[in-house]
């Protein structure tokens, strides 16, 4: 269960990014944020996990208070969240085995992943995550020798690792083309119906919106402008969300 | 008033090449440009010899073999006339006409069956050996010649000799001697700029990652956790070296027998190995509780006591091994030596190993705690609590400061170096936590990088010309002078470099790696340095081929390397030796260009 609670922030030289932002997820939820680039998608996700530090508000995860964490807490609250990117940020010259483990960083000793030590259990487990993905044979590959769409389902099985019981998606499938999106977001799909993982994911295209989300939320300019299913989503509230002059397009 | 503005304009640009032309003039006075000695014959001369000389690398030499045609002679000419006598035709032979002469006069001297195209000197020689010279001999392609010589001044009754020599090269072509020494001197140069480039490469990567603004922009701190850091890391400091002296007194006294000093070598890992093994778990699934997280630190602590002595044990047997093998190793003696040198610089390395340890761990102590008061202790009391510690680690640092700067400028007045800083810096440090909430974050990660790079600047800015006088002092002539001066130029220009390099990595994986929970080591180890290692190679590479270059300077100041040879051909003015020298340093650095870039495309 996500709580966020008039989430506000407001970054070093006055970009207001989010303006009291407050909404619930439930546990196995497929939540969909939408909303024009620079609306606060982003910000958003990155504030759930403290990547960005947010300026006002509260947000309770599992009834814990994330924005008052402390750096020891935030490790422990950080492993049971999973992050997917839109650039995947996988570390180009690292095997795609080692950039799956980076996914355990949280839960091994600091001090024996510094010198690249894993436990036998976790590296079955990358191989056991590569397999759901598809993608085991290409373990030993350097990440940037994979393509686009199998670099993103890396980031999925880095994110898998952590066990999470949430992901993070910040627009997952904005750099790849329809065909490897519908692929990925089934890879998404797949983990929040069988392991019951609470997904939320930005999203640019309302059909990707209506194939896979339960639920959406829209941002415009920093404010909660919808929430509700995707079917409610009609014309009026299309202008709305992305504007006056917006066509749909999907 | 239209007309005005083009001519101002022109004018102002007439200025401008007036202030251009007195500008250059000036800079041609200065430098004292001189044409005419450009022009000057005898310099063009003298230019001439010296580039002739440095196109010609004293590499190789020849076996000279020489052939002496000698013909006697009378000066005067004795009353009865003088004949000369017969010689054997067969081989080179001389004649002169006529056979005797009066001094000063001239007389022609003629060759045959000389070596085709040699040439030689002429020389007379009195009664008395003195060999003078009266003019030189170039024979024909037949091996003939004839040439003119006016007889000296030396009159005497008995038979003189008139003599010519040529030298010819003879069998295959040798090294020269300045060859062998070029060579000698080109592998210490390598060497030396191998172990500096090492030493200061070891340096460098550790302290690039706190020069680098995007790692340490977001370190922050506590008040009360930098208060307790700064009073406690001191305090580790001191601890540990006197561990370190204390393991080296028990190590000292159970390695006196070789039985013990094993003994103690397989002992130690044997418990500490396990021991860390419980300390630190590969993985924590649950949160420990307290009571383990205490137990297991001490367990660490233990752990790394006995690894300390296992450490000393290991030092002083590999001083015992090298110093065993040393002399039973013939030609690879310097094996053994260095073996035993290894030992040393660990047993030297141990203390600062021991401090930098019980420093870290003091230092994450006080750190924990901090943060553990301003979480849970009630405002007023934690406010209290910083500002009395702030206090004290003002105070601790202006003293320990004034104390560094006794050692400099010897005050040797306790107001000066211990009452005054401390009453200042309690003030400061009263001050700060006054105006302070305990909880605010300073940006301690800021102040760090802002330190290292003002060092790194300064330690830049003194040539390894000038550390290399220094270190001439320390540790006497030679190239270990040369390695330590280049080592210290070497950790302050790569330290900079590599930070540029971190600081430009993607912060995607980074971003990344944090998300998953990773500690800040965790995530530079992940994240960072992958994206690091092809331009720390290159920019590694380069610096040792700066350092070959650098000591043919450090030479001239005593640093050893070729420059030391190259410094004394060039005074001794013999430019053939000097050109052999830049020619093998040119090769160096030509080889390892090539060298750099197979590593770099192998590691990209």
């Amino acid at each position: 269960m996500l709580k966020v609670q008039n989430l506000t922030k407001q970054y070093e030289g006055g970009v207001q990014a989010l303006r009291d932002v407050s909404f619930e997820v439930p546990k196995g939820q497929f939540l969909a944020v939408i909303g024009l680039s620079g609306s606060g998608k982003s910000t958003l996700l990155r504030c759930i996990n403290r990547l960005v530090e947010p300026t006002g508000g509260k947000i309770f995860w599992n009834d814990v208070d994330v924005t008052a964490a402390s750096e020891e807490d935030m490790r422990f609250i950080r492993r049971k969240i999973g992050m997917v990117f839109q650039h995947f940020n996988l570390v180009a010259r690292s095997s795609v085995l080692t950039n799956v483990l980076a996914g355990r960083l949280g839960y091994v000793n600091p001090f024996w992943s510094l010198i690249n030590k894993f436990p036998k259990s976790d590296y079955d487990k990358a191989m056991h995550e590569l397999g759901r993905v598809s993608i085991a044979d290409k373990a030993q590959y350097r990440a940037d020798e994979l393509s686009g769409g199998q670099q993103q389902r890396v980031g999925i099985a880095r994110a898998m690792m952590q066990d999470p019981e949430m992901i993070l998606a910040d627009e997952p499938v904005a750099s790849l083309d329809p065909v490897l999106a519908h692929s990925i977001m089934a890879y998404l799909e797949q983990i929040n119906q069988e392991e019951g993982v609470t997904v939320l994911c930005s999203l640019h295209f309302l059909d990707l919106v209506h194939r896979y989300a339960d639920r959406v939320i829209a941002l415009n300019e920093g404010r909660l402008v919808f929430d509700g299913l995707p079917q409610e989503i009609d014309d009026q509230k299309f202008k709305d969300i992305y504007g006056r002059d917006a066509e749909r397009v999907g | 008033m239209k007309n005005l503005k083009p001519i101002l304009r022109s004018l102002g640009i007439g200025l401008a090449v007036i202030a251009v032309i007195i500008i250059y003039a000036f800079g041609f006075q200065v430098t004292k440009v001189n044409l005419d000695e450009t022009r000057n014959p005898r310099r063009q001369q003298q230019l001439t010899r010296i580039l002739r000389a440095l196109a010609k690398p004293d590499l190789l030499t020849y076996e000279k073999e020489e052939v002496i045609v000698t013909q006697q002679f009378m000066v005067p000419c004795p009353d009865g006339g003088f004949t000369t006598p017969d010689v054997d035709r067969s081989g080179p032979y001389i004649t002169i006409e006529p056979a005797c002469a009066d001094p000063r006069s001239m007389v022609t001297v003629k060759g045959f069956n000389f070596q085709p195209n040699s040439s030689g000197p002429i020389a007379f020689i009195p009664t008395s050996q003195v060999n003078l010279g009266v003019g030189d001999f170039e024979a024909d392609a037949n091996g003939e010649f004839t040439t003119e010589i006016r007889i000296p001044a030396r009159p005497d009754s008995a038979v003189q000799t008139i003599r010519t020599i040529t030298r010819t090269n003879v069998g295959a072509p040798k090294i020269s001697k300045t060859a062998v020494d070029t060579w000698d001197k080109i592998v210490e140069t390598v060497f030396l700029a191998l172990l500096a480039t090492t030493l200061g490469t070891l340096f460098a990567i550790p302290l690039s990652f706190i020069a680098a603004k995007n790692l340490m922009k977001d370190v922050k701190s506590p008040l009360i956790s930098i208060a307790l850091n700064l009073l406690l890391i001191p305090l580790g400091i001191f601890v540990g070296i006197q561990l370190s002296n204390y393991g080296s007194q028990i190590a000292d006294l159970i390695s006196r027998s070789v039985v013990g000093n094993i003994a103690g070598l397989v002992i130690a890992p044997a418990i500490a190995v396990p021991l860390v093994r419980w300390a630190l778990p590969q993985a924590e699934l649950t949160r420990p509780s307290p009571k383990t997280r205490i137990l297991r630190t001490l367990g660490l602590i233990v752990s790394v006591l006995i690894g300390i002595l296992g450490l000393q044990f290991l030092a002083k047997i590999v001083i015992q091994l090298g110093d065993f093998l040393a002399p039973k190793l013939g030609s690879f003696t310097f094996l053994g030596t260095f073996i035993s040198d290894m030992g040393d610089i660990l047993g030297m390395s141990i203390v600062v190993i021991t401090a930098a340890l019980a420093a870290g761990i003091f230092s994450s102590i006080g750190d924990r705690t901090g943060k553990l008061i301003t979480s849970h202790v009630n405002k007023p009391a934690a406010k209290a609590l910083s500002m009395l510690l702030s206090m004290l680690a003002g105070a601790l640092l202006a003293v320990l400061v004034m104390q560094s700067l006794n050692w400099f400028y010897e005050f040797d007045n306790l107001a000066v170096t211990i009452y005054w800083p401390a009453v200042i810096g309690g003030a400061i440090g009263l001050v700060t936590s006054v105006r302070m909430a305990p909880k605010d974050d300073l940006p301690v990660g800021i102040v760090l990088y802002y330190i290292a790079r003002t060092v790194f600047n300064a330690l830049r800015s003194i040539e390894a010309l000038v550390w290399v006088i220094v270190f001439v002092v320390w540790v006497g002539i030679g190239p270990f002078a040369g390695v330590l001066a280049l080592s210290l130029h070497t950790i302050a220009a790569l330290a900079k470099l590599y930070s540029e390099q971190v600081e430009s990595i993607l912060p995607g994986p980074m971003e990344a790696v944090t998300a998953t929970g990773a500690n800040r080591l965790q995530s530079i180890v992940y994240a960072v340095v992958p994206q690091i290692i092809p331009p720390y190679i290159s920019f590694t590479m380069y610096r040792w081929d700066i350092n070959v270059r650098m000591s043919t300077i450090i030479g001239f100041a005593g640093g050893g390397g070729i420059g030391f040879l190259l410094y004394q051909n060039i005074n001794l003015l013999n430019y053939r030796g000097a050109s052999l020298q830049m020619l093998a340093i040119a090769l160096v650095v030509a080889s390892m260009d090539y060298l750099s870039s197979r590593l770099r495309e192998k590691a990209i």
